[in-house]
């Protein structure tokens, strides 16, 4: 059995989120070859074979070109599984090979579980375990779900190249916006997410954050909606922060929320919902509706 | 020009689920349909465009599905999509990604559009496929997971929304399909003219059968709750009572309470 594993790079950086596709080959027990589109001074510590592609020449993002010079390390290796992140960079290439490929494509796979794969549904609610029908599969792996792991070693060099046609032209990137609020060194975070309902409701929030001395943090639909400036956002695509006190007003815990929040010392989530994904991490569950639990607590908190 | 957008009707994500009697997804009871939030932000954005471009681009919606995500095109179309084309499939749910897309593609293939939406993915299945899967069969030039559209002379320039907040700026040459992630824009509440005007507009119903000749690559085998990691305490009852439990915990197990 054989992975071909499709690192990743951002900007002129391998992205440490690669080791988790050596972790991952290892609990499925596979012989391993990575694909990478990057640098020669910026290898990864992996002692099998790497067919590299200079960044330089082929950009960071030309999909077109991406998907083909997969395509070629497939010819050459024959792997039984294509694995990539299930990030921005995965979830957009993946489709593109398994397509030409006509295979099976596994999102977000959870775990190995027998006789195929555990993945997500309904918004990490609930689980499925799949079965691929094809002899050759396409993977992408949920962020952490597999642990880091540094095989160790130099790679054997494979140079390889394809040529493009795509109707896609990379412009360069945009850098983050600045931080408004530094949550990294809050000791404690009160946010909101969309089970306040409204924006009007944001101030209740603000008044417990108050109370207890906290910064406000937000998740990305009360960001979207523009109740609260982007600067508050916890998460994948905001900032990731490890108070000693958490609280999670109406949030019900999309996997990029989570990501963002996991590590704090003491998690504390208030949703109508008991089910909510948020209550996997939580360490206290209060099952209410937000707008009439938080002000309670704001009150008696000020006694 | 003639635009499609794709949407799918799912249920309300606060919904408890439960598996059907095949075990392989959830049963529809007591759900509540609506349409998936990322292909708002789609319908929203292809409605967009054909207003930029003076109303003259001709834009369909289509969906898949059993004859309740008729109510989910409506909306679509009181939102400002010109005709819908609803294909009617009972077994959507057990088709898998690559199979939707080959459906979509069969149906794309003889109409000629030149710019395709859809969303980044539907919050129950999640595979996050379809777009770009689609795009692929096509040979449409792609890019998902935009949070910026704009749109000029045949190209479209649009920003991908990468990890930790940076941004990716990429051109598409037409034809071209764009998957949209949350927050591209502000989708429309459809206005009650618009929603009577909607009811006047074509749907068109095509069964599956004529459109769909890919074999499914892969089978669900089961669909269940995760088992509960969760060791935390769960407060229920009276907020009074919650609110001083939880001071209670507060102290005790944290320090930043004084």
């Amino acid at each position: 059995m054989k992975a071909l594993l499709i690192g990743e790079y951002r900007d002129g950086k391998l992205l440490d989120s690669t080791y988790e596709l050596f972790g991952f080959a290892a609990k499925l027990g596979a012989e391993t070859a990575m694909l990478l589109v990057g640098r020669e001074s910026e290898l990864p510590s992996y002692g099998g074979t790497l067919y590299l592609a200079d960044v330089g020449k082929v950009g960071e993002y030309n999909p077109d070109l991406h998907k083909k010079l997969v395509l070629a390390a497939v010819e050459r290796e024959k792997p039984d599984y294509i694995v990539f992140q299930h990030s921005s960079y995965g979830w957009d290439l993946a489709p593109r090979v398994a397509a030409s490929l006509k295979v099976a494509q596994l999102s977000e796979v959870i775990s190995i579980a027998e006789g195929g794969f555990e993945l997500p549904a309904c918004s990490q609610k609930m689980r499925r375990t799949v079965k691929p029908a094809s002899p050759v599969v396409v993977l992408t792996l949920q962020g952490g779900a597999f642990p880091g792991l540094k095989p160790g070693g130099t790679p054997q060099l494979q140079q390889i190249d394809a040529e493009t046609t795509g109707g896609v032209t990379f412009m360069g990137y945009e850098a983050a916006e600045a931080k408004g609020v530094d949550l990294a060194k809050a000791e404690v975070i009160v946010s909101a997410g969309r089970g306040i309902g409204k924006m009007e409701n944001i101030p209740v929030i603000a008044a417990l954050a108050k109370a207890l001395h906290a910064e406000m943090g937000a998740s990305r639909p009360v960001v979207d909606s523009g109740w609260i400036e982007h600067g508050h956002q916890v998460g994948t695509t905001g900032q990731t922060v490890s108070p000693k006190l958490y609280i999670a007003c109406g949030i019900s815990g999309a996997i990029q929320h989570l990501a963002g929040m996991k590590k704090s010392g003491f998690i504390v989530a208030i949703n109508k919902d008991k089910d909510a994904p948020i209550g996997e991490v939580a360490d206290v569950l209060v099952v209410a509706d937000v707008m009439q639990f938080v002000p309670t607590l704001t009150a008696k908190l000020a006694k | 020009m003639k635009i499609l957008v794709c949407i799918k009707q799912v249920p309300d994500m606060e919904s408890r689920f439960r598996p059907d009697s095949a075990g392989v997804w959830y049963a529809e009871t007591d759900l509540a349909f609506r349409i998936n939030e990322y292909d708002e932000f789609a319908v929203e954005q292809a409605v967009r465009l054909k207003e930029q471009l003076g109303g003259e681009p001709e834009l369909t919606v289509l969906s898949i599905g059993p004859d309740r995500v008729a109510e989910a095109m409506k909306k679509a179309l009181a939102m400002g999509c010109d005709r819908g084309v609803h294909v009617q499939d009972t077994s959507a749910h057990l088709r898998d990604p690559f199979q939707i897309a080959s459906i979509i593609a069969a149906y794309a293939k003889g109409e000629q559009f030149d710019l395709i939406f859809t969303g980044l993915q539907s919050v129950d299945r999640g595979s996050a496929q379809v777009g770009v899967a689609t795009a692929e069969i096509l040979n449409f030039a792609c890019a998902s997971t935009i949070v910026k559209f704009e749109y000029a002379d045949g190209v479209a320039t649009v920003k991908r929304e990468l990890e930790g907040g940076m941004k990716g700026i990429v051109q598409l040459k037409t034809p071209a399909l764009v998957t949209c992630q949350l927050g591209l824009n502000v989708p429309r509440y459809p206005t009650l003219p618009n929603i009577m005007k909607a009811k006047k507009k074509e749907i068109v119903v095509v069964p599956v059968a004529d459109l769909l000749h890919q074999e499914p690559l892969v089978q669900t085998s089961s669909f269940y709750a995760p088992a509960k990691k969760g060791t935390g305490i769960v407060l229920e009852g009276d907020v009074a009572d919650q609110a001083e439990k939880l001071i209670a915990i507060l102290k005790e197990k944290t320090a930043v309470l004084r």
